[in-house]
């Protein structure tokens, strides 16, 4: 499995670059700050007096003393403004981007998954999948962030500041990826039991490969090519999954899980709380409580011939 | 015909007052409210075995049991509102209020009240377009339904019925309800 | 000062030791559990008040250690998600709501009438009202975690997550009626200390001359009657919404979420203020003996002081950088959040500048101020950075915040704190605390804090959220978390070592030392432990500096000794201007808490309970004011 990025300081983007930058200028003066504070505290405690072992208290010095206090006010006047200056530029920059054409993505935040929905004047075109959001490099994407229950908050720090999704308002976030590479991405605002395993991946390929791998999901779900899938696909349709989970392809449509038509062309399951592996997908769909306790996908009770058919034909869903 | 319970239509009502009462759908005596309102406060009272007249549905102990469990936890009645409006039973009930299906906040239990025939009537269906679930929710998600529609009911304690959904409310909080409304 | 003649003719004569006796007969509570439950003598009620927060400060600080197990290594399944939810919010609950604020409001109980030269403070019933009120909210929720109904969406508890449809059962409601008790609580308290500090003042204590504890205290009290309401009304609205089916917080009934953000964050940032102010005011007055000089920079502490309760109102939406405000009102709120390092730096200079000139006694009090000088400074500075949007949206509820916050909360208020119980100790409970121990104390303290929440800053850059129950192990942040709780427990050493030196101190013989410290407050002029009058002679004070000012103590004379009488005065110049009798120690403080505290349980359960328990609090009422017959 490739690296996955995830920090502030091991950015991939021009947003994310705008705020490292403006991070070490920060990080720089604040840290000038305090060490000279700390001198000057270190050298209040150590400088040479003369001893004095009398509780006589002094009053003098006031007034020199106070304009060295008037100095270091007037400087730390000084530097919050240009910090403010910094701040504001930088906000300013973080709008300049080139958003003509844009792709806009619809993010909807629910307990506790992603829904990624890449929107297109044609209907017929526009793409569900969960989790994993795929951007072609160099160019901008403006997400379109909703929630559909809780307060959610998106965040990929080597890409872009955080957003939150507040349900009842559509918040907006840009962002670009200047290189390739896969960028882990969680869930920043405390959404419930599972806000621990709120993960997302952000993978960042050359544009080509992106309008390939975005074709690919456009189509339905392959048809079952052995008896074993084909089994599978009905305990799939027979069973509880169909209450909740969309294959496209097949009579399974309901919206309120994540869509699995191309489950197996994702990294991870349960929202980056395991890699997509036979093993824990198995384990996953046997008892979702296991992996993600309070999740909202129910125990389905099946026979193991029945779910290893089922796991069988998620595997066979590219 | 919005708002009729078919069951106490014209017609039902007509067959009572010749005294054909018995079982005309499963249930008992028609000439009367139904359940009989003692039966509804010593249910909701006390969790012990009701020994009532109704003659709809088992009285297996061990899904009792499992019932009160569920009528006794907030988080499971609210995960049975949850599945209410995930799985569209808004489409026939409304909320509760009821439309094509009937009403489930009023004290008409057509099947009855009592959790293990609520759960009959979603695992096995009911004539006249109450589909079956069975295999399609599993026994959790089933007992977390009949958690919520008893709590629909008013069956349930007051702190443990859920609050208002945060979505366009049609209808007033099962908490702020007094009592179950007959249905006209 | 302008004193008139007949005044300065009876500023003699201190009391005779029969005088003395007297007047404490007429100041000691009765004796007995009646008495101590009705006693309004502002000592008692301060102590109990600091003794009961400290006790949530440890109950706080073993939730704080379960969290740090659970995180220590990736994926250990000590805690359930529930359970940790629980533990997370109940921490931070309780170490906002019942013990910051309350353990300040606690000193301010107990030291204010004391530094100012009076007897009592302005209400004492009220006083115990409030620390009752306090007391059973705190145990409502303690008993409630205890029933496994705990807070458990976070001390500020968002909605819609704490709404009613994703927050069933009972668990917020009784987050929302713990902030009624706590917020009733503080705003009674402060009112008290306000009313104390401007009419109650000794005679010829001009607000020029007050001591800067008691300064920060007034401030203190001014934005808790300002923040409190807010809060109050915000966890009112959302008792109603998840009561009585109130859409406030429906977006799709035209409430809307954001909402109380606003409201609880109007009263969320000035509360860090209130929770800091106050340590401002004891780092003032623990520096003064231990430099042995005047704080340089009096007036513009006093300034600072103001500007910060003013500034800090505004600056509240720096908390909802990430929700998709407009811009142009996000670049005013990060503008007023690095604003505001101004006067703090100003506070920070002063201090410093006495350090350089003053002349160092190195006890433990002057090394917890130390600590904090190190702590606060680095804090701030994250603050300054945290008030840069595009920075902010970065680290915003990650391990970042959670260190700058630790920083400033814990360096800021608990440093100095920690600081003034060894101080204020002997004044108190008449021994001094070990000068060993408390070195072993602080070095601990501060050790632990740093190896804790220093790496924190570290984990939210490498993108760890915060209220996270476990993570993957390929995140990488093994290994920053276990040195995180490693810490944890040098802190919690620490702890351990204060209370060791606690008890060790109590069992010694009382020494009963006046002044041990040489210093220059009027609390110092008393006997240790004060007697239950404070003074037997209520001072006149001449000088900033009380103690230090030369010349013979002058006192005041003509009030009764058989009753309970205080001299009131004006509010700018402290002219005595008339005096007024105390009331007696009562119940009724006691049984109109209890009352009310049925009244907000009650309204947990059912609307009703506002009907219904309306009616025990009036009875209470109607007892507690009833007219004294008047003796004279």
């Amino acid at each position: 499995m490739s690296e996955k990025l995830n920090s502030a300081l091991d950015t991939a983007g021009p947003q994310a670059g705008r705020i490292e930058d403006l991070w070490w200028l920060l990080f720089g003066f604040c840290a000038v700050v305090f060490v000279a504070v700390m001198a000057v505290l270190v050298a209040a405690l150590v400088r040479r007096r003369t001893p004095d072992e009398s509780m006589e208290p002094t009053y003098a010095g006031q007034r020199t003393a106070l304009r060295y206090v008037g100095a270091g006010v007037l400087a730390t006047g000084a530097i919050l403004l240009g910090f403010l200056i910094a701040s504001v530029t930088t906000d300013r920059g973080l709008d300049e981007i080139e958003t003509g054409g844009a792709r806009v993505l619809t993010i909807t935040g629910r307990q506790w998954w992603w829904e990624i929905r890449y929107e297109d004047a044609r209907p017929d075109r526009v793409v569900v999948t969960a989790n994993e959001i795929h951007v072609p490099v160099g160019q901008p994407v403006l997400l379109r962030l909703r929630a559909s229950d809780v307060i959610h908050s998106f965040w990929v720090p080597s890409l872009a500041g955080k957003r939150d999704l507040i349900p009842g308002r559509d918040t907006g976030l840009w962002i670009q990826a200047n290189r390739p590479g896969t960028f882990q991405g969680q869930c920043a605002e405390f959404c419930g039991y599972q806000h621990a395993h709120m993960r997302f991946l952000v993978i960042a390929q050359p544009p080509a490969e992106f309008d390939a791998w975005l074709e690919g999901q456009r189509a339905s779900a392959p048809e079952p090519a052995t008896d074993e899938e084909r089994r599978g696909r009905e305990v799939f349709l027979a069973g509880s999954c169909v209450m909740c989970h969309t294959i496209r392809g097949t009579a399974a449509g309901s919206i309120v899980g994540p869509d699995l038509t191309h489950l197996a062309s994702r990294q991870t399951i349960a929202a980056g709380a395991r890699p997509n592996t036979r093993d824990h997908l198995a384990a996953w769909v046997a008892d979702p409580q296991r992996t993600k306790p309070g999740a909202r996908m129910p125990v389905p009770e099946l026979p193991p011939a029945d779910l290893q058919a089922l796991v069988t034909y998620l595997r066979s869903l590219r | 015909m919005i708002g009729d319970d078919f069951y106490s239509s014209a017609p039902a009502r007509a067959l009572a007052a010749r005294g054909r009462t018995g079982n005309v759908c499963g249930y008992g005596d028609y000439a009367q409210d139904s359940p009989p309102a003692e039966i509804v406060r010593a249910d909701a009272a006390s969790r012990t075995a009701v020994l009532s007249e109704l003659r709809a549905g088992p009285g297996n102990p061990t899904e009792r049991k499992r019932a009160s469990l569920y009528d006794d936890n907030a988080w499971a009645v609210s995960e049975g509102q949850r599945w209410f409006q995930a799985f569209n039973c808004n489409g026939c009930h409304a909320n509760g209020g009821g439309c094509i299906g009937p009403a489930l906040m009023d004290d008409v239990w057509i099947y009855g009240f009592e959790p293990e025939n609520i759960r009959a009537t979603i695992i096995e269906g009911r004539p006249n377009g109450m589909p079956s679930f069975r295999g399609r929710v599993t026994e959790q998600q089933a007992w977390e339904f009949v958690a919520y529609v008893r709590s629909l009911g008013g069956l349930l304690r007051k702190d443990v019925e859920p609050g208002r959904s945060d979505s366009t409310n049609a209808r007033l909080a099962p908490q702020s309800l007094q009592k179950p409304r007959q249905s006209e | 000062m302008k004193l008139s003649p007949e005044v300065k003719a009876a500023l003699h004569e201190p009391a005779t030791d029969t005088e003395a006796a007297l007047l404490e007969r007429t100041w000691a509570r009765p004796r007995g559990l009646a008495g101590w439950l009705a006693s309004t003598d502002h000592k008692e009620i301060g102590r109990r008040f600091v003794v009961t927060a400290f006790a949530f400060f440890l109950l706080g600080g073993v939730l704080a250690a379960l969290m740090r197990l659970q995180l220590s290594r990736p994926e250990l399944g000590l805690l359930d998600p529930d359970l940790y939810n629980q533990v997370f919010s109940m921490h931070g609950a309780t170490m906002m709501f019942l013990f910051a604020v309350p353990v300040m409001e606690a000193m301010g109980v107990y030291l204010v009438p004391l530094m100012i030269g009076t007897r009592n403070l302005a209400f004492p019933r009220l006083a115990a009202f409030g620390y009752y009120i306090y007391l059973f909210g705190g145990v409502m929720i303690y008993v409630a975690f205890a029933f496994d109904t705990g807070i458990e969406t976070g001390w500020f508890s968002n909605v819609p997550l704490a709404g009613p449809e994703f927050s069933p059962g009972k668990r917020t409601d009784f987050y929302a009626q713990l902030i009624t008790f706590t917020a009733l609580s503080a705003m009674v308290e402060a009112v008290n200390l306000i009313v104390t500090i401007l009419k109650l003042r000794a005679p010829g204590m001009t607000l020029n001359r007050m001591p800067l504890f008691v300064w920060a205290m007034l401030v203190t009290s001014f934005m808790i009657v300002f923040a409190m309401p807010t809060v109050a009304t915000g966890s009112a609205m959302l008792m109603l919404d998840r009561l009585v089916s109130t859409q406030f917080f429906n977006p799709a009934e035209g409430g809307d979420a954001l909402l109380w953000q606003h409201l609880f964050w109007f009263f969320g940032h000035p509360e860090v203020y209130i929770i800091f102010l106050p340590a401002t005011g004891m780092v003032s007055a623990m520096l003064v003996p231990f430099t042995r000089r005047a704080i340089v920079g009096y007036t513009p502490v006093v300034l600072a002081l103001i500007a910060t309760a003013f500034a800090g109102f505004g600056l509240w939406v720096h908390h909802m950088f990430a929700a998709g405000l407009p811009k142009l009102g996000q670049s005013f709120f990060t503008a007023a959040s690095m604003l505001i390092a101004i006067p703090s730096g100003t506070q920070i200079f002063c201090w410093l500048a006495t350090l350089w000139m003053g002349r160092l006694r190195f006890t433990t009090p002057l090394l917890f101020v130390l600590g904090f000088l190190f702590t606060f400074v680095m804090g701030g500075l994250t603050g300054v950075m945290l008030a840069a949007v595009p920075f902010n949206l970065q680290v915003h509820d990650t391990y970042f915040v959670v260190a700058h916050f630790h920083y400033v909360l814990i360096g800021g208020a608990i440093f100095p704190l920690f600081g003034a119980f060894y101080y204020w100790f002997p004044k108190t409970y008449g021994r001094m605390l070990s000068e060993r121990l408390g070195r072993w104390n602080f070095a601990l303290m501060f050790a632990g804090f740093q190896l804790t929440f220093f790496p924190m800053h570290i984990l939210g850059l490498h993108g760890m959220p915060r209220r996270v129950y476990t993570y993957p192990a390929e995140t990488g942040w093994g290994g920053l978390s276990l040195l995180a709780s490693i810490g944890a427990g040098v802190l919690g050493l620490s702890v351990l070592l204060f209370l060791i030196n606690v008890l060790l101190a109590l069992r010694r013989p009382r020494e009963n030392p006046a002044n041990p410290w040489h210093a220059d407050g009027l609390e110092w002029s008393t006997t240790s432990p004060p007697p239950a009058c404070n003074y037997a002679d209520l001072p006149v004070v001449r000088g900033r500096y009380a103690l230090w000012t030369k010349g013979e103590p002058t006192v005041v004379t003509g009030l009764r000794r058989d009753r309970m009488f205080v001299l009131v005065t004006h509010v700018l110049d402290a002219q005595p201007d008339h005096k007024r009798e105390m009331p007696a120690p009562s119940l009724w403080p006691l049984l109109a808490a209890l009352a009310t505290t049925a009244l907000f349980i009650a309204t947990i359960f059912t609307p009703w309970g506002v009907v219904w328990g309306l009616i025990p609090v009036f009875v209470t009422l109607v007892g507690w004011f009833w007219p004294k017959q008047d003796e004279s």
